[in-house]
């Protein structure tokens, strides 16, 4: 799947919804260092468009998105920043 | 720290916004802020620090709920009156909040007791309704260099400054002596039209929030002024006085006042 991407930590996102898919995401995001990369799964399809776009327009890197199933993405995303002020 | 499930779904909207998160939500969950009065302002304040998760909230009111309260007073309803204020917006807050434990001080505030009460407390809120207790709470503050967010309200007016000691000016900065006993009408004389109290309460809350997170620009030399009727805000720049006789270069005040004493005497 994302053998070139070192993955630090991976959350299960499967049976959430919006706007909780990026609450919950933003929440493990906090919790790592900079430039650490966060593999997220999910099966909801509004927050493969929605929860990338926040993370970028909160300063953080998405790597790549993997559609993997019918309904299962994975979506990568780097810890670029500490927080918004 | 790890939210609650409850906590997640509670603090989703503070969470979501960038200049929060979830270590600004925990920032507020760990906040013990003060309330100098659980009345027209306090009521307000109180509800919204209450629903924003802040984690102790300290009640300093020692008069008792009454049906003229109610017009403006959200913390209370009409099955309270006669209950102690501390103990009826005890009641609201940590009802609409399990996660806030909210502290009741029944007692007036005079030099005697004022600094142990909120020596324990980050941010002091004062929504008193007269000018002993103002003056009395300014001066504790500069002397605990405790945050202090200051309002009050007249008719269809309010007005808001918050007080950061030794960083901007504080209330004797603005207004140096309280004025004499008699001089200014009371709300009881006055008339506070109700919606006025909840407007400028719950900007005071929003400066509490902004100092508990440390975002934005604080009212941190301003004094920001409301009239309802005209529909109108605006900020007018309030320089530190260097002579300030409590905050100033060489203070005079040194010792709490008790104007209250002094005014009834004068009477």
């Amino acid at each position: 799947m994302a053998d070139d991407i070192k993955v630090d930590k991976t959350i299960d996102l499967k049976g959430q919804v919006c706007p909780y898919t990026f609450v919950r995401s933003k929440l493990a995001l906090e919790k790592m260092n900079l430039g650490e990369v966060l593999e997220i799964l999910f099966d909801h399809k509004p927050a493969i468009e929605n929860v990338p776009k926040s993370m970028e327009n909160e300063g953080q890197k998405v790597l790549r998105i993997d559609q993997t199933g019918d309904k299962e993405w994975h979506v990568f995303v780097r810890k670029d920043k500490e927080k918004a002020k | 720290m790890d939210f609650t499930e409850d906590q997640i779904l509670r603090y989703s909207r503070h969470i979501l916004l960038p200049e929060v998160g979830g270590d600004g939500q925990e920032k507020i969950l760990n906040a013990k802020v003060v309330l100098v009065g659980a009345g027209g302002l306090g009521s307000p304040v109180g509800y919204y620090l209450a629903a924003a998760g802040v984690g102790t909230i300290g009640v300093i009111d020692n008069d008792h709920v009454e049906l003229s309260n109610l017009q403006r007073q959200i913390a209370h309803n009409t099955s309270r009156i006669g209950v102690s204020k501390a103990d009826s917006a005890k009641e609201t807050f940590e009802t609409l909040n399990h996660d806030v434990k909210v502290v009741t001080h029944k007692e007036r505030l005079s030099s005697k007791n004022i600094m142990g009460i909120i020596k324990d407390y980050d941010i002091v809120v004062d929504g008193s309704d007269n000018f002993p207790t103002r003056y009395l709470v300014n001066d504790a503050c500069v002397m605990l260099k405790k945050t202090l967010i200051s309002a009050a309200v007249f008719r269809f007016e309010g007005q808001v400054m918050s007080i950061y000691p030794g960083d901007g000016p504080c209330y004797r900065c603005l207004f140096e002596i309280p004025p004499p006993a008699g001089m200014v009408p009371s709300c009881q004389e006055a008339g506070i039209l109700g919606v006025v109290t909840r407007v400028v309460g719950t900007l005071q809350a929003t400066e509490v929030i902004k100092a508990i997170l440390g975002i934005g620009q604080p009212l941190k030399g301003k004094l920001l002024l409301w009239n309802a009727l005209d529909m109108n805000f605006r900020t007018v720049k309030v320089p530190r006085n260097k002579e300030c006789p409590v905050c100033g270069e060489h203070p005079t005040i040194t010792e709490l006042i008790d104007y209250e004493q002094f005014c009834s005497m004068s009477h």
